[in-house]
């Protein structure tokens, strides 16, 4: 199994969401968040002063999927125009689906 | 004789002009702060509400506008003595208890404006006692000199709804409290910006529709006086807040809220001293001027003298109110459209004479206000701790948050 994290524009998160989607993807978890990378954030004006916004929101989603189906999906984060963002594909040790206590990748 | 009419404008105006400090001004301040100082500019705005008016009944009332010396009313009035239901104000058709009511809502709004300048860095107790006193020693005598029969008024101040008494005492005092009290950590490289620039368009629409109370309200009748006021004030708002957002425009190629709204502030404050005087023709002059004078004096304090003047306080309501003080001396000529100056007085005369007002009002509240926090500073001190600071004066004063998600 692989744990896929991806930091992306928060803009381009319905695009995302509706190709996994299609790609076959069962469930993922999205949580706003704030970073920065190489742009190093942007400036913002109030009243005449500037003002360094050193952390730029984002939005971050998790996928836990078979460990075969993990290359699919990064593709198609990929292939969906995200533009900025990183992807980062983590190997997965278990999972378990609360209801049933099932584990593995049929918990998935 | 009391007249119906004059005091239920009077007792609405008199809601208005509450409803500009609580909720508008608070909400219009909280939103340019840091997420975690949100609740101390409102406790601040809430607080200086109930205490000025403890105070505007057991003396500042009294002391402001009974009878008295040419610097300072009498006591005759204290805990509004000898006023009872019958009781007009004098040369008006409107009850005293509701020029009372209508006068405290000025009293409250103008402590509140200073608030501004000390966001985010000072002690709760300090605040308190500042605002106490300084309504004592600077707004109550202001308020006399100009509106309550003292020398300025009786050299015949033009001064409508509070140019002097409200805008430039507030908006002076703020630049000596700014500068006693210090910046905040970071100004000017390194600071956070606004927290939530929705709800400072917010408040300022609630002070922009509180201001018709607070400017036609100042006539104190529900006539064609009030109707002008109110054109002019709504007309000199409007003009000063695009020639705001025109500037940044052009300055920094994005037109912006905050600043279309700070323009619209600016409008309104220039506009008060002349509301009840001139015509909408010299609106429009008036909320050019007064919207490009105040966004030019935002930099020049913070940038080239570096006080942090928070809020920019004095900019907005120091300049705006000078700026429309000394306008109305030629904005009230008959031939622009004003309401005429009284037979034999000069228009270099009534100059003279604001600009005067403008220069004592500049110096009493500079001086008593200096004296004022070196007092306050003596007896409670004035900032928080640096870590408090840090983490925002709502948890560390307040033990409250504004957000909790």
């Amino acid at each position: 199994m692989r744990f896929i994290v991806a930091v992306i524009q928060p803009h381009k998160l319905d695009a995302v969401r509706e190709a996994l989607a299609k790609a076959g993807v069962e469930g993922l978890t999205v949580s706003e968040v704030r970073g920065f990378g190489r742009q190093k954030g942007h400036r913002e004006i109030y009243r005449g002063a500037e003002y360094d916004i050193a952390y730029v929101p984002k939005v971050k989603l998790e996928v836990a999927v078979p460990a075969d189906f993990a290359e699919r999906v990064v593709e198609t984060i990929r292939d969906s125009n995200i533009g900025d963002g990183k992807i980062f594909v983590l190997a997965l040790e278990s999972a378990i689906r609360v209801r049933t206590g099932e584990t593995g990748a049929s918990a998935l | 004789m009391l007249n119906a009419g004059d005091t239920a404008w009077l007792l609405t105006a008199t809601t208005l002009v509450l409803f500009m400090t609580l909720p508008g001004l608070a909400m219009f301040y909280g939103g340019l702060v840091r997420a975690p100082n949100v609740l101390s500019v409102l406790m601040h705005c809430f607080a200086i509400g109930c205490l000025v008016s403890i105070l505007w009944l057991i003396c500042a009332y009294s002391l402001a506008f009974a009878p008295g010396t040419p610097w300072i009313g009498g006591l005759s009035k204290i805990f509004l003595n000898g006023v009872g239901r019958q009781t007009l104000a004098p040369n008006t058709t409107v009850p005293e208890t509701v020029f009372f009511m209508f006068q405290m809502t000025f009293a409250i709004i103008t402590p509140a404006l200073i608030v501004g300048a000390f966001v985010e860095r000072m002690k709760f107790e300090s605040v308190l006692l500042f605002c106490g006193l300084w309504l004592l020693v600077v707004y109550v005598p202001v308020a006399h000199w100009v509106w309550g029969g003292g020398w300025l008024n009786s050299m015949g101040i033009m001064d409508f709804a509070g140019g002097l008494v409200v805008h430039l005492s507030a908006g002076a005092s703020a630049l000596v409290v700014a500068v006693l009290l210090g910046p905040r950590t970071g100004f000017p490289g390194d600071l956070k910006p606004p927290h939530a620039p929705w709800m400072t368009m917010v408040g300022a629409s609630m002070l922009w529709v509180g201001w018709f109370g607070f400017n036609a309200g100042s006539a104190l009748t529900a006539g064609g006086d009030a109707g002008m006021a109110m054109t002019v004030t709504h007309i000199s708002a409007a003009t000063a807040s695009l020639v705001w957002v025109a500037i940044e425009w052009a300055k920094f190629r994005k037109p912006s809220l905050v600043g279309m709204v700070t323009g619209t502030i600016a409008g309104l404050a220039t506009i008060t001293p002349a509301s009840g005087f001139v015509g909408p023709a010299s609106a429009l002059v008036i909320g050019l001027i007064g919207g490009a004078a105040c966004y030019f004096v935002v930099s020049i304090v913070k940038q080239r003298f570096e006080i942090d003047d928070s809020l920019d306080v004095f900019a907005v309501h120091g300049v705006g109110g000078a700026t429309g003080i000394l306008l109305t001396a030629i904005c009230v000529d008959a031939a622009l459209g004003g309401a005429g100056l009284p037979e034999l007085r000069s228009m270099s005369y009534q100059f003279a004479v604001q600009l005067l007002g403008v220069i004592a009002i500049l110096v009493w509240s500079v001086v008593a206000s200096y004296a004022i926090v070196i007092g306050v500073k003596a007896a409670v001190g004035l900032r928080v701790g640096k870590e408090d600071e840090e983490k925002g004066l709502d948890q560390t004063t307040h033990g409250e948050s504004g957000y909790n998600i």
